[in-house]
């Protein structure tokens, strides 16, 4: 039972990855020292028969574990308590979450669009003038901050030439630019990626035998060579979440997004820890998630990786 | 099947076209570091102020109308270029320690695991994995949060999270080097395994290693600029890439160039060190398909 087994395997994996992440997560936040005082520093007549009543309400008098195991029960049911100034962090995520989800997936499409027709141009021209400018402006895209490129996109379109609002949310005008922000930054890798994916299969015995065939040039290149370069690229596209990620939690800041990252840096600047500790982990969470799923469908689909 | 194998006077004209592009990556990559370098490292004798002479008489004055200012100032009248010199420090310590570090770290753990495998081994596949499932952004914000914004912090964090590339990079190549037959002989002669590992191993183990610094180097550049960007970083007062594209968000609408001048900076520091790390990954791989 192999494939049994290799799902097993790669689940169990991904259990252990997340209990880690989220122990680690939830330790380093243990560590800023007592809630229940942050809380109150602000205001000067705070007894200690409150800050007893503060740390009871929040369950800080418990253990650590048992706090951890609380934190992994609310994950589980998506009862995450309650943030230190804003109500039921549940209630903030399930707004956060899907903002930054129609982003990210936004993103990807409009890099998937640009990078496939580019890629394969680049492959069938190996070494020609249009492959090497697109090699070099690939590396002119893996060169600036993500964040930067937003706010020239905001300059140029938003300021100069008015056409695009620079922040928002209530219309779908509004998505186009972060959108754009980051799917160009994706670009810049994926580009390379079904080129080198495309240049493989290419050169692969059953091309050979597709052209050898007679077969059209544009059936060689679409239904042969494509359609298998595919699997490797969906794979790689996948793994690239957790950098998708780590890009949108900046670049949602400059575009005023109300996703995920926006909401982890006013965590952090109100020193909001509970929110801080939901919105990192459920982020790496989804990271693992992604990833095992690539991990187990490439593995179905290409019982050659399964050994690995 | 590629056009090279097909025409072979395509051939000798596109690899004739490819090593032009190799010189063009390598001078191109090269004039850029050693420039931006030689600017930084000299920033000291170059704008002796340091780039925080403040004038207000001069403030928010436009690029490129006099020699004081080329490249304009900022709301304090400090002089945009002057600081985006002095601020380059920031970005070329953050990048260069954090990478050293991590090498160092990360070969020496890399050695070991690959060679002795065991418990180590394990750990380093297994670290891998969760530092896959979280982005350096996210371990930074939470770190940050907790420990306080200082460029000694990302520094430190960058190599606690990064040594496990290296890690496991050496350790690949130490797999597949050990069943090598000169490293057998060496096996075989007796010599200690210190002397296997430091004289015919990691030698060879060089290649791949020195790629992925380049252009971790480049990468920890970028990843500085943002977190100082999010206000994680360098101190306000110190100029710095990152805090000056943070401070000229605000004047954006009227005073473009506090935030132009300095990404541009970024961008050609960067693509220095990318274009260097591709030549490099071209000539010391050449075996590869793909070029």
């Amino acid at each position: 039972m192999p494939v049994f087994r290799f799902i097993l395997q790669r689940a169990l994996q991904a259990v252990l990855v997340t209990l880690a992440v989220t122990l680690f997560v939830a330790l380093a936040v243990r560590l800023t020292g007592d809630p229940a005082v942050m809380m109150t520093a602000e205001s000067s007549s705070v007894t200690e028969e409150d800050l007893i009543r503060i740390r009871e309400a929040l369950g800080l008098n418990q253990p650590f574990y048992a706090q951890y195991l609380d934190f992994l029960k609310g994950l589980i049911t998506f009862d995450l308590g309650n943030s230190f100034f804003r109500g039921s962090i549940a209630d903030l995520i399930s707004i956060a979450l899907p903002s930054t989800l129609i982003l990210a997936v936004a993103s990807m499409g409009i890099s998937i669009l640009i990078s496939i027709p580019l890629g394969i141009h680049a492959a069938l021209h190996k070494g020609g003038i249009s492959d090497q400018i697109i090699r070099v402006l690939s590396l002119v895209g893996l060169s600036f901050p993500n964040f930067w490129l937003g706010i020239m996109f905001v300059l140029l379109l938003s300021i100069t030439f008015p056409i695009l609002p620079a922040s928002g949310f209530e219309t779908w005008s509004a998505l186009i630019l972060p959108a754009l922000t980051i799917g160009i930054i994706l670009t810049a890798t994926n580009v390379r990626l079904v080129r080198t994916q495309m240049l493989e299969t290419l050169s692969a015995q059953y091309v050979m035998v597709a052209r050898a065939k007679g077969l059209s040039e544009w059936s060689v290149i679409y239904k042969h060579a494509l359609r298998n370069a595919a699997i490797a690229i969906v794979t790689f596209l996948g793994l690239q979440f957790g950098n998708l990620i780590g890009g949108l939690v900046v670049v949602e800041l400059v575009f005023n997004w109300p996703g995920m990252g926006t909401l982890s840096i006013e965590a952090i600047a109100q020193r909001d820890y509970p929110l801080l500790q939901a919105t990192v982990t459920i982020l790496a969470i989804m990271i693992v998630a992604v990833n095992l799923a690539v991990d187990l469908v490439y593995g179905l689909i290409d019982p050659r990786i399964r050994v690995a | 099947m590629t056009e090279a194998t097909q025409n072979p006077t395509a051939s000798r004209f596109q690899r004739f076209r490819k090593s032009r592009f190799a010189k063009f990556e390598f001078v191109a990559g090269v004039t850029l570091t050693c420039v931006l370098t030689l600017l930084v490292v000299f920033s000291g004798v170059l704008f002796p102020g340091g780039g925080s002479e403040v004038n207000l008489l001069a403030r928010l004055s436009e690029p490129f109308q006099s020699w004081e200012n080329p490249l304009g100032t900022d709301p304090l009248g400090r002089d945009i270029l002057a600081r985006i010199v002095h601020g380059g420090r920031i970005s070329l310590t953050v990048g260069l320690l954090s990478a050293l570090g991590s090498v160092v770290l990360g070969t020496v753990i890399g050695l070991y695991a690959g060679y002795y495998r065991g418990i180590l081994d394990s750990f380093v596949m297994r670290f891998a994995d969760v530092q896959l499932a979280l982005p350096f952004i996210l371990l930074a914000i939470t770190v940050i949060a907790i420990v306080g914004p200082g460029i000694d912090r990302i520094i430190i964090l960058m190599i606690v999270s990064q040594w496990v590339q290296y890690a496991r990079l050496v350790r690949g190549s130490v797999l597949s080097l050990r069943e090598r037959e000169f490293v057998q002989a060496a096996v075989s002669y007796g010599l200690p395994n210190w002397k296997i590992i430091f004289s015919h191993i990691l030698p060879n183990a060089m290649g791949p290693l020195i790629i992925l610094l380049t252009l971790n180097v480049a990468n920890n550049i970028l990843l500085e600029s943002s977190l100082t960007f999010l206000g994680l970083g360098a101190d306000p007062q110190t100029p710095s890439w990152g805090g000056m594209l943070s401070e000229g968000r605000s004047y954006i609408q009227t005073a473009w160039w506090i935030t132009v001048f300095p990404g541009i900076a970024i961008m050609l520091t960067v693509l220095g060190l990318n274009l260097l790390g591709d030549w490099l990954r071209d000539e010391l791989d050449p075996l590869s398909k793909t070029r």
